[in-house]
């Protein structure tokens, strides 16, 4: 009886043995491709976070730019830190992260509408600090000269306006474009609803 | 350049050929063919918009208070996509100014006033009688500066048209004189009456375009414009094509296919296919600036709908306020419930009735309650498939009506909502009421801000890649310009035996630097040390 029992402890032993090293196997294998897969798929997400920010670059998320925020997101920030992007952005960025939306956390500023920056030119006294500011390049000027900002290019980021020294910049609100927008019908209706 | 050969199509045909889906609406067409096309009356003043086609570039060539005369240029295009617009009258420029036009509500353009001084004088006209031998290059340089757009509604510069369809390679020219539309009836009024001159029209278009073939096409249930133009083609190499009567045959991809067979593939036009189309109406155009030196100034505009005491088709100036040729036709207030700017399924209403008639209007409805009854109630959509049944573009337009309400813009754009044409078949046939057409417009408008917007973003992302790139090299070539690569010691310089990168170059540089600067400055101390003990003061010093 004593024999057998041993016996059956040493191929049990082994069994263990084996079913363990396999076990190691499997499990270094599946944890090698995940880290493989995440990776990949970290740097896609990051692209398509990227691809749903306003790209403004206006830094009010607390990163430098658009691209640094789609990373953090991707691992794992909050997404209501985008004021430029506004509600739109932190709908489509819930969409796509399986998430629920949430309200804009105010810390971070107020949607408001698009604005461009406008330089007062007699005022300015060409001291280049705006352009060294400006995220985009869109303001052009040499030192002690006049600078102006190319309204085309201006993001509206607000990140020219601390740094000059006479305050010479505004943000100005754009004229609309098209003020006609066509509705759903049934907005139109809940509009009706609400007015009435 | 196409392929494609159209020599081969039969020319004519025992079946005749039918589009994919649509409808078939009651025409509501005799009420104004009762009466010939008649000229109009001076209106006391014309509102002419400076672009007759959105998205075109014109300048106006008069200033406020110039007196104009009939013909003369009033705008000159800044690029191919826009169109002069020449003085339907003489008088006096009163205002050039942002006016109402129609479309949506608030909808307005940039509109020279027009006074009318009742004179009509006229610029010398110079009618071209040997036109039959003039060359394509010719015939569209005529065409060009007569500023003719497309007359059957999207308002296309014709010249722009021959011009890219020159570039593709044209194989057939196909004149849509199909007019499907409830209501409109201006083809018909104009092929009945002066079938001639648009087939002379066509000729002149297809030597302008240089296609082998051309063709006709008209719907069956027009007798009279068929007889007409039976008549005139008699010695003519241009073809009739007659064609089953079905709401929307007469849309430019559509009537395509409905003559060839062919359908026009997503994201494309018929010019890929080797075919050009074009209105009837821009036919009757291009005779009247080539033969007869005429510019563009005038159209045919149907005026109907129950409100109107004598519904007929006016030949009317361009500009002409909507108001006048309604009260033109007797308007009868109290009827007269709205006015709508086109046809009933693809009509716009109008919010009032002082905009301008452009090149690109062809009726006016003065309709009472029964031309539009007040729409059902919008019930639940029940998935009954009839609208996918008539949809001529062939898209699933209950699939696009619940992504439209979800605001799905994906599958909005994968379900193919950019090739939907808007021509209401689908609406028409909704037993739940549905007015998808509003749907799908306001959902192509989300689609169009949205990739505006897109665009927008991947631009400034693209100049904040550069930005970012920019300052660093500027950093890395400040950094550079610190090490003197001109004045490198000799024994210093990297030897093949022991590469050295330029870092450690750079810091065996500062470190010899430093060295010499000690060393300089040790014998300087050790010079004034030795100086100072013989000479007090510096003799410089004692001037000042």
């Amino acid at each position: 009886m004593i024999t057998m029992l041993l016996i059956d402890n040493f191929f049990i032993n082994i069994l263990f043995a084996i079913a363990a090293l396999i076990g190691i196997a499997l499990s270094i294998r599946s944890s090698l491709a995940f880290w493989y897969s995440t990776s990949n798929q970290q740097k896609t997400l990051i692209d398509q976070i990227n691809a749903l920010l306003p790209q403004t670059q206006c830094g009010q998320c607390s990163f430098e730019g658009c691209l640094p925020y789609a990373g953090a997101i991707a691992r794992g920030s909050a997404i209501n830190q985008c004021p430029p992007g506004g509600e739109a952005t932190i709908i489509r960025l819930a969409q796509l992260l399986n998430d629920y939306p949430k309200p804009l956390n105010p810390a971070h500023g107020r949607i408001e509408p698009i604005k461009i920056a406008f330089i007062r030119e007699a005022e300015c006294i060409g001291c280049t600090k705006c352009i060294q500011a400006c995220p985009v390049d869109a303001i052009i000027g040499g030192a002690k000269l006049m600078h102006t900002v190319i309204a085309s290019e201006c993001t509206g980021c607000d990140l020219c306006v601390a740094p000059c020294p006479v305050d010479c910049i505004d943000m100005l609100a754009l004229p609309a474009q098209n003020p006609w927008q066509w509705q759903l019908p049934t907005e139109l209706q809940s509009t009706a609803a609400a007015r009435r | 350049m196409s392929s494609t050969n159209f020599l081969h199509l039969p020319h004519q045909q025992l079946r005749r050929r039918k589009i994919f889906g649509g409808i078939k609406p009651a025409p509501h067409k005799a009420a104004s063919l009762r009466s010939r096309i008649m000229p109009m009356p001076l209106p006391p003043q014309l509102i002419l918009p400076i672009n007759q086609y959105h998205g075109t570039n014109s300048s106006p060539l008069v200033k406020v208070g110039d007196a104009v005369l009939k013909y003369q240029a009033l705008t000159e295009k800044l690029d191919h996509t826009g169109a002069a617009l020449h003085a339907p009258t003489s008088g006096r420029i009163t205002a050039i100014c942002s006016a109402p036009i129609a479309g949506h509500p608030g909808n307005a353009a940039l509109c020279i006033h027009l006074q009318c001084d009742g004179d009509d004088n006229s610029l010398e006209l110079q009618p071209c009688l040997n036109h039959d031998q003039l060359t394509g290059f010719e015939v569209l340089r005529k065409i060009d500066a007569a500023g003719i757009v497309g007359m059957g509604g999207a308002g296309f510069p014709t010249a722009h048209k021959l011009r890219l369809a020159i570039e593709h390679g044209t194989e057939l020219l196909i004149i849509n004189a199909a007019e499907c539309e409830p209501y409109i009836s201006t083809d018909e009024a104009l092929l009945r009456e002066r079938a001639r001159e648009v087939v002379i029209g066509a000729e002149l278009l297809r030597t302008a375009c240089h296609a082998p073939r051309c063709i006709i096409a008209i719907e069956e249930d027009k007798p009279a414009a068929i007889a007409a133009l039976r008549s005139a083609l008699a010695h003519s190499p241009i073809e009739l094509m007659l064609l089953h009567s079905t709401y929307p045959t007469g849309g430019e991809k559509q009537i395509v296919q409905a003559v060839t067979g062919l359908e026009v593939p997503v994201g494309q036009y018929p010019l890929n296919l080797g075919i050009l189309v074009h209105n009837a109406g821009t036919a009757y155009a291009v005779y009247q600036a080539v033969a007869e030196g005429k510019p563009s100034i005038s159209r045919i505009i149907t005026l109907t709908g129950r409100a109107l005491q004598t519904p007929k088709n006016f030949e009317a100036l361009i500009g002409t306020p909507a108001a006048f040729l309604l009260k033109l036709c007797g308007v009868q207030e109290q009827h007269h419930l709205t006015t709508v700017m086109g046809g009933s399924l693809m009509g716009l209403q109008l919010a009032h009735t002082e905009v301008p008639v452009t090149k690109t209007t062809n009726c006016l409805i003065a309709a009472t309650v029964e031309d539009f009854p007040q729409p059902e109630p919008e019930l639940a959509c029940i998935r009954c498939g009839f609208c996918a049944e008539v949809c001529p573009a062939r898209l699933l337009p209950q699939q696009l009506y619940s992504f439209a309400r979800t605001h799905n813009h994906t599958q909005l754009q994968s379900y193919g909502l950019d090739d939907c044409i808007e021509c209401g078949a689908c609406a028409y046939v909704c037993p739940s009421n549905i007015p998808l057409v509003q749907y799908y417009v306001a959902a192509k408008q989300d689609l169009r801000t949205l990739s505006v917007a897109r665009e927008q973003s991947e631009h400034w992302q693209t100049r904040f890649q550069f930005h970012q790139y920019r300052t660093k090299q500027e950093k890395d070539s400040a950094r550079e310009r610190r090490i003197p690569t001109a004045l490198f010691p000799v024994e210093l310089l990297p030897t093949d035996s022991s590469p050295i990168t330029s870092v450690q170059f750079s810091r065996q540089l500062a470190q010899q630097e430093i060295a010499d600067a000690v060393a300089r400055a040790n014998a300087k101390r050790i010079s004034r040390l030795a100086t100072d003990t013989q000479m007090p003061q510096h003799p410089a010093k004692d001037k000042e």
